[in-house]
């Protein structure tokens, strides 16, 4: 029924399209789904991506920008030439498939330890870093004017939230305590430049080939606020799989990051990028205990989701290693 | 005191019965679940091996830091409270050291392929 009515949309917008092939779904839960499937043209089949929320979900959680500020901001990405989908088509209630957007498939990989480790990307990594940074500052550098309706987030509003979620957990971790009490004595406070925010720039959500970086996707997490947040979110320790060494995704060092932001016009402010690492490495701490928190109380009682509750130590170590480093 | 096997020599049997046996005959999202539930399994083999040990000098440290007695539940508590009110600070004497071996001997049982944790362990063993 869901393959009807998507041939069906696809038919009303795609001009010629014949028909819709290989529908395939992805991933995610109950209220957002992601699916897979062709075009299907004369002129050949064109990839494509389904992301929706199924009628009855669709209320996003407080955190999301919503599918369609993610479709928005996608466009926007793409018509100032930055890797991104393009976006064919906004579902409307005629469609009747919720609510969502279609977007042309990028070819390449988002598996982190495969960009890090196979032959084939080994000149995408030599110069991934640089050109995150330049993406990055695109990213920062969309007008203000055309952006979606956003949440807008302080460092002290972040704050604020890390710690509610913390106490809601009800399990003393002395480590997040301490960087809860490094992060207040050391809140640099307000940004002075307030940008479009990603939320979620990291190795997983950044198609790559052996070129380089192809698209940013997931845009769930985009807000306004300070844009260190993502230089600082993209080093955090759990999205070098291994790669300790190399901040920025396990690619490269910050240096070459900031190179690249600045390159494209825009200034880093590297004690706030250090600041927005220890938070995001405290938030991914968090998220962990999150996950044994649902695992727990019932909706999603899996394996997995136990399993991720066994990952907050992780974040303990790196939290350590930036606040409490040990000698040489 | 309970008869033997033991329940690290239990709970290993079965990881190994699941790593030799069935894991060559699954395949597709099954083969994931598998591995997933096979890293239970031995993560409760390294707690049930390791974490005796460890809770209890945890909480001899924990005693010794904060000068009461308790649970290390409750000691972790009280610890945390200090910590969040600033009368216990990095400059504290041990407190640092408490939470560096605190949280190694977390990772020895959670996640002992860790990277971070690894690159800890060589420099413990290099001092």
């Amino acid at each position: 029924m869901m393959e009807e009515k998507l041939a069906q949309s696809v038919g009303s917008w795609f001009r010629d399209a014949i028909g819709i092939a290989a529908v395939e779904r992805l991933s995610g839960g109950a209220s957002q789904e992601t699916w897979r499937f062709d075009i299907v043209h004369p002129e050949g089949n064109v990839g494509a991506i389904l992301r929706r929320a199924p009628k009855g979900y669709g209320a996003a959680p407080s955190r999301a920008a919503g599918l369609n500020a993610e479709a928005k901001l996608m466009q926007l990405a793409f018509d100032a030439g930055l890797p991104s989908p393009r976006v064919l088509h906004v579902l409307t209630t005629e469609d009747d498939l919720g609510t969502g957007f279609i977007m042309q498939r990028v070819d390449g990989e988002t598996i982190a330890r495969k960009i890090l480790r196979e032959q084939e990307f080994a000149d995408a990594r030599a110069r991934l870093t640089h050109q995150l940074g330049r993406v990055l500052a695109g990213i920062h550098g969309l007008p203000d004017a055309q952006l979606p309706e956003l949440r807008r987030m302080t460092a002290a509003k972040e704050l604020d939230e890390l710690e509610r979620d913390y106490r809601s957990l009800n399990w003393p971790k002395p480590v997040f305590e301490l960087a809860l009490r490094w992060l207040r004595d050391n809140d640099p406070g307000p940004s002075t430049e307030v940008t479009l925010v990603h939320g979620d720039f990291r190795n997983g959500n950044l198609v790559i080939d052996r070129d380089g970086v192809r698209a940013v996707l997931d845009w769930e997490l985009a807000h306004i606020g300070d844009p260190m947040e993502d230089l600082g979110w993209v080093c955090v320790n759990s999205w070098r799989f291994g790669e300790i060494d190399k901040p920025v995704g396990g690619f490269g060092s910050r240096e070459e990051l900031f190179a690249g932001y600045e390159a494209a016009g825009r200034r880093v402010y590297p004690t706030r990028v250090t600041f927005w690492e220890v938070i995001g490495t405290l938030r991914w701490g968090l998220m962990c205990g999150g996950m044994m928190q649902r695992f727990r109380e019932g909706p999603d009682h899996s394996m997995e989701r136990a399993m991720i509750g066994r990952r907050a130590s992780e974040t303990e170590i790196d939290l350590l290693r930036l606040l409490a480093a040990r000698g040489n | 005191m309970q008869d033997e096997p033991t329940l690290i020599e239990l709970t290993k049997a079965v990881a190994d019965f699941l790593r030799n046996e069935i894991t060559p005959i699954i395949s597709g999202h099954n083969a994931f679940k598998l591995r997933v539930a096979i890293n239970i399994l031995d993560l409760a083999t390294r707690q049930l091996t390791l974490g005796t040990d460890s809770d209890r000098e945890e909480l001899e440290r924990l005693t010794n830091l904060l000068g009461m007695k308790g649970t290390l539940m409750e000691l972790n508590r009280v610890l945390a409270e200090r910590i969040a009110k600033g009368e216990l600070d990095l400059r504290t004497s041990g407190l640092a050291a408490h939470l560096w071996q605190t949280t190694m001997e977390k990772l020895a049982v959670d996640q002992p392929n860790y990277a971070s944790y690894k690159r800890e362990l060589a420099r413990d063993k290099d001092a």
